[in-house]
């Protein structure tokens, strides 16, 4: 056997070994559920209650009525203790919320047009050419650090700063620490647009943003990483609750990923090759997608008010993917002119990917059993549902798509950009729309004014992406396949594509104009326009807290 | 789980693994990769037009990768042969490239030596390659009615030319000729020592 197999064969058993020790050293008696554990995110009697404040009185005493009818046990007084917690915990993190959905949310309109006038730039090469800016290379670059850096995460810093306080039961500490920290990286993001639009690029995938303006998204990461920190360091709830598990391992990742990555003067040649598709796939498996996890852990169950079926398999979820996807990143690079073990590592951990994989579905599943219909009721729990069904799809094709013989034809062709779409869109943007339609009316102590637009958002943003989808990943593997062919010219392989690319413009249209509904909604509800949906929270503080602990 | 301490030491575990798989180990692996014999370093003019390449996003649609025979018929489109890591000694960053809705651009040099090609498929793609769909680029360009002494004139398909007019190359064109017309990679690459291979086995 040669060198390069047993190396791989010793580090994958030696990494097996270390990881299930580490399992069992966390948690004797992995065989016994945990129940306690997987509650923490109910106050008690909170089983069996609705949550969700997306939704207006009567269609929440809709959503009571159909989960009371699977509910076994009549609920029961809730403990006025925690709920008090609770709304300090909200009130004490509503500000710096407010500001990473508002600039995330800003983002998202720009970097949704970016991405919309470069998809027709594929099928209209000669249109808006005059000015440097415009170009195709530039304007899919500001679409993609406007979407990934600026609305995803942006809201996933929102989603993490509003969970924790309510999940530590505790204020967030140094609030004015984390609102400078999304000062910083706001700053970081604007100008890293404003820099590739100008032609200043680092010019490596995913790691456009030149390090001298990385540096100020670091020192903002550091500044909201030292507050939760401290915060989760002062916190009254003695159990650590999924979710926390995975923001908390999250934002350190994306900080020292970002900085490992970013090294100035350091990687070199092909070795920067590697490292730069080890950050481009980390930044989602790692960022991106624990976040979203997370939000889901929490989400879900607390709209249905049922806990989490499983505790255990959540710990085997979460230390399988924080594992298996850190390693993943090499078969970017299959066929490439690096070392082969590389590659084939990550072949191996991407298949591995199915456990974690796996592992969440069924919980998940195992969660909402016997209540899918309450889907219909519930916004927050159709985007979250919709999300977590496209994780499931996209981490399995993502696992088979690393797979050398399936690599051969989808290399190198829009099949990708289709696969990384149902990812960062189909799931984790989707996610994220539910988590705000949760959050912002307890963070504006307002309602949603028009709860027949989210529904508007839903269709258009889950027909557009399944539209963008199916076609492009069509359009992608018969691009690939003509590719294969040496008897094929080339140009045949841009040809095969035209049609599915204009396709790909339409669902991107459709999406885009989710996002215009969504975010002029948002803005309707900020500036309170629309009808008078509820009384003027902030200030009467005892009528707030009557809603909260009744629902509304 | 309810010790942030071990949440923490085991995420940062898990992490360093995968930093010392995908980055230091690669790392040591290529750190003593030295140039072939016929690679040239790259001249300033060709550096700054290498940063055009870069700011305009070229690498987005363009590969500079072939890869072997066994794998896909990147030879046969005389792209080039299966790259090594030394072609790409003196490349910072480098510019492997993900996607191929162009072709590989390897050793576009070797392909298409000519300036006037390169000049008139950046002012409009289209005239050369009818169903291409590379933007064009005419920020790069000048159209004048008559060209100063020393500036480049490109030349054009009547078809495509601006009646009555020149068009001239601006700086930033004229140097990203130079880099593409500098990509050649069709030097021999020695294979290895077989006596040496047997003795590391």
């Amino acid at each position: 056997m040669d060198s390069a197999l047993l190396s791989l064969l010793a580090a994958f058993l030696l990494s097996l070994i270390g990881l299930l020790a580490f399992i069992w050293s966390l948690r004797k008696g992995l065989l016994f559920e945990n129940p306690r554990a997987a509650s923490t995110i109910f106050a008690p009697g909170e089983i069996g209650k609705a949550d969700d404040p997306a939704l207006d009185k009567d269609a929440a005493k809709r959503l009571q009525e159909a989960i009371s009818a699977s509910h076994q046990g009549e609920p029961q007084a809730e403990d006025p203790e925690e709920i008090e917690d609770r709304i300090a915990a909200d009130r004490s993190s509503a500000f710096p919320v407010f500001m990473f959905i508002a600039f995330g949310c800003m983002w998202l309109i720009l970097g949704a047009t970016a991405g919309l006038v470069s998809s027709l730039k594929l099928h209209w090469p000669d249109w808006i050419v005059s000015d440097a800016w415009m170009t195709f290379g530039r304007m899919r670059t500001v679409h993609i650090i406007a979407v990934l850096y600026g609305w995803i995460t942006n809201v996933e810093l929102g989603i993490i700063v509003w969970l924790l306080p309510r999940l530590l039961r505790t204020p967030l500490k140094g609030p004015l620490w984390v609102m400078l920290g999304g000062s910083f990286i706001n700053v970081g993001i604007a100008s890293s647009i404003g820099a590739i639009g100008a032609g200043w690029s680092d010019g490596m995938e995913y790691l456009e943003i030149p390090w001298q303006i990385g540096l100020f998204i670091q020192a903002g990461m550091i500044c909201i990483i030292g507050s939760v920190f401290y915060t989760l360091l002062h916190r009254k709830a003695h159990e650590l609750y999924v979710s926390v598990w995975y923001h908390i391992a999250a934002l350190l990742w994306i900080t020292l990923l970002f900085t490992v990555a970013k090294l100035p003067g350091v990687h070199f040649g092909v070795q920067q090759a590697m490292t730069n598709w080890w950050y481009g796939h980390n930044v989602l498996g790692l960022w991106f997608t624990p976040v979203a996890l997370g939000a889901i852990y929490y989400f879900l169950p607390k709209t249905i008010g049922r806990r989490v079926r499983s505790y255990n398999l959540s710990l085997l979820g979460f230390w399988t993917l924080a594992f298996f996807y850190a390693q993943v990143g090499g078969h970017h690079l299959v066929g490439g002119p690096v070392p082969g073990w590389l590659i084939t590592l990550s072949i191996v951990q991407s298949m591995m990917m199915i456990i974690p994989v796996a592992a969440f579905s069924i919980n998940m599943a195992g969660t909402m059993w016997g209540r899918m219909r309450l889907a219909l009721y519930s916004p927050t729990l159709r985007f979250m549902m919709f999300g977590g069904f496209m994780y499931l799809l996209s981490s399995l094709q993502g696992s088979f798509e690393s797979l050398r013989s399936i690599q051969q034809v989808a290399h190198f062709t829009h099949f990708t950009v289709a696969h990384a779409h149902l990812g960062a869109y189909g799931f984790v943007s989707m996610v994220l729309f539910g988590a705000v339609y949760f959050m912002m009316p307890r963070v504006l102590h307002w309602e949603w004014p028009y709860p027949k637009l989210i529904s508007l958002h839903f269709w258009l943003a889950s027909i557009g992406i399944m539209i963008y989808f199916v076609f492009l990943s069509w359009g992608g593997w018969l691009q690939g396949l003509a590719m294969l062919d040496a008897t094929r010219e080339f140009m045949e392989s841009v040809r095969v594509t035209i049609p599915y690319l204009e396709w790909r413009s339409i669902g991107g249209g459709l999406m885009w104009l989710g996002h215009m509904v969504f975010v002029g909604h948002l803005l309707v509800m900020i500036l309170r326009f629309g009808p008078n949906r509820t009384g003027e929270a902030l200030f009467a503080p005892e009528k707030m807290k009557l809603e909260m602990m009744h629902g509304k | 789980m309810e010790n942030e301490a071990k949440l923490t030491a085991g995420a940062m575990t898990t992490f360093s693994i995968a930093v010392a798989a995908l980055v230091v180990l690669p790392y040591i692996q290529v750190s003593d990769v030295q140039p072939p014999a016929g690679l040239k370093p790259y001249t300033s003019a060709e550096l700054r037009g290498r940063d055009s390449y870069i700011a305009n996003g070229c690498m987005y649609c363009h590969t500079q990768q072939p890869r072997d025979r066994s794998f896909a018929p990147d030879f046969e489109r005389g792209w080039g042969r299966v790259s090594t890591p030394g072609d790409y000694y003196y490349d910072k960053p480098h510019l492997l490239g993900s996607m191929r809705t162009g072709p590989d651009l390897m050793n576009i040099g070797v392909r298409q030596p000519s300036v006037d090609w390169h000049l008139g498929h950046l002012y409009q793609p289209r005239a050369y390659v009818p169903d291409s769909i590379m933007p064009s680029y005419p920020y790069l360009f000048e159209v004048k009615d008559k060209a100063e002494e020393d500036e480049v004139i490109v030349r054009l398909p009547p078809k495509f030319a601006p009646p009555g007019k020149v068009v001239v190359a601006r700086p930033e064109a004229v140097d990203l000729v130079k880099y593409l017309q500098s990509l050649d990679r069709s030097y021999p690459i020695l294979p290895p020592d077989p006596q040496r291979e047997q003795n590391t086995k």
